[in-house]
């Protein structure tokens, strides 16, 4: 309860932009470090989460991060190594990251997964839309949650 | 005594070591690639950039447009006249009130002094031109004029570098004065001077422009790219020579 006024704040600045279909029922809510809840309503899909993780056209996750894919060659040393990431964080925590990581450093370099505001000159093709769907980052979550070391 | 005097002064201005670095830590992007592209880069017969540099020369000397001038009718010869100038480009042109970089200034000589058809962006004559005139700087310093048109142009240039843009939130300050030597994906992240343009680009399996390299970086991170020959383009050029200067000029390089 102690960051319940940082929490409403975050929540009031984070609700529109939120890339959150208006029939997903009760609008995100930040506590602490985190943002419980599935949006989708549903739970997301760790194998489907992995492939998003490793495309390098969808996640993007590898271009900074390393991570546990002995399969996949030119990883990033640009960020934290994904290893072990479901065990420092809760699901919510690292919902939070992806949908917008600026909401707890707001000079990451870590794109913003779940915004689509306060950009600059996004190229037509991704313009108004997050670089994930909701459904799409609840499977990442899923996926990272299964990451234990 | 005179020896240790100008080693002094050397050291100073950065040209000491390796061609290509700065005694501040700047260096060209030819240093951090595989020996085996350096020795591309290096051996002329072998680098593929160098038939831009020949296809350019004969264009220099061939006569054009309604004017029925050849460059070399203006400027001679330009292993003499050209040296020095891709060094020191984009330039101020007070007549237009803008900075000018060498293909634009290239692409104006041929329509209005030639009288000729418009050499249009990335069109090999005018990338061959560029290159042979470029390649008359080689192994010369950056030396970017002091001008006040350009020194505005130049912060408005440093503002675009360091602007976050495009759907992935990163500038190229970001990339390239934050991260430069670490891995993006594979990819080890240059420094990103300009020092070699045009250059050959192996994964462009052709010769290309600076301008060509910046909007492909904008791309990279979903973000518009500037049009071929946007003023905004110009500016990153000049803010970008600027940050190079007295590295030497590599004219036609080769990059991965
Ligand atoms: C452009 C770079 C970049 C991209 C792309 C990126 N990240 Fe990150 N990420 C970072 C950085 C840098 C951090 C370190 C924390 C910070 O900067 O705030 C981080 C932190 C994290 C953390 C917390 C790590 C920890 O142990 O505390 C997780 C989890 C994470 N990222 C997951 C992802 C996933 C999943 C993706 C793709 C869907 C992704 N990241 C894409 C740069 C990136
Ligand atoms: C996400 C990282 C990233 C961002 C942001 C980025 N770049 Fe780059 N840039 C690269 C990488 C990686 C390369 C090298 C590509 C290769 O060698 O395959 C490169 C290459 C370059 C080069 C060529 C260097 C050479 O040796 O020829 C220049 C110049 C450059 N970038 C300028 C810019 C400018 C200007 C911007 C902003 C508009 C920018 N970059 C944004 C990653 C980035």
């Amino acid at each position: 309860m102690r960051t319940a006024s940082l929490a409403v704040g975050l929540a009031a600045a984070l609700l529109g932009p939120l890339a959150i279909p208006s029939r997903a029922a009760p609008p995100p809510r930040i506590e602490g470090q985190a943002l419980p809840g599935s949006p989708t309503g549903r739970p997301g899909d760790p194998a489907r989460g992995r492939a998003i993780v490793v495309d390098r056209t969808r996640g993007l996750c590898l271009l900074c991060h390393s991570g546990p894919f002995p399969d996949q060659p030119f990883q990033g040393d640009l960020s934290p190594s994904l290893a072990g990431a479901g065990s420092r964080h809760s699901p919510g925590e690292l919902r939070l990251r992806i949908v917008d990581g600026r909401v707890l450093n707001p000079d990451t370099i870590m794109p913003s997964y779940g915004r689509r505001d306060g950009l600059v000159r996004v190229g037509e093709a991704w313009r108004n839309r997050p670089i994930l769907a909701p459904d799409e980052i609840e499977d990442v979550v899923a996926f990272l949650a299964t990451l234990r070391d | 005594m005179r020896a240790s005097l100008v080693v002094a002064v050397l050291a100073l201005a950065g040209l000491l070591g390796p061609p290509g670095r700065a005694a501040d830590g700047r260096r060209s992007d030819a240093e951090a690639m595989s020996p085996a592209l350096r020795a591309m880069q290096q051996d002329d017969a072998a680098n593929p950039g160098m038939l831009s540099v020949l296809d350019g020369e004969a264009l220099w000397s061939a006569k054009a447009g309604g004017a029925g001038r050849s460059c070399a009718d203006c400027h001679g010869d330009a292993t003499v006249s050209m040296k020095g100038v891709a060094a020191r480009h984009p330039a101020w042109d007070a007549g237009r009130g803008s900075a000018v970089d060498l293909a634009g200034r290239i692409a104006l000589c041929r329509t209005e002094r030639q009288d000729a058809a418009p050499l249009p962006p990335e069109s090999p004559d005018r990338l061959a031109l560029t290159t042979y005139v470029a390649h008359q700087s080689r192994g010369m310093p950056i030396a970017p004029p002091d001008d006040s048109g350009l020194r505005e142009t130049r912060a408005r240039g440093r503002t675009l570098f360091t602007t976050r843009i495009g759907q992935l939130n990163l500038s190229c300050a970001t990339c390239h004065d934050d991260l430069a030597g670490r891995r993006l994906g594979g990819t080890p992240i240059p420094q990103g001077h300009p020092v070699g343009y045009p250059l050959y680009r192996l994964e462009w399996q052709a010769t290309g422009s600076l301008q060509r390299r910046l909007r492909n970086c904008m791309t990279g991170v979903r973000a518009e790219p500037y049009p071929f020959d946007a003023p905004e383009l110009v500016a990153l050029e000049a803010y970008l020579m600027e940050r190079a200067a007295g590295l030497a000029m590599e004219t036609p390089a080769v990059r991965p």
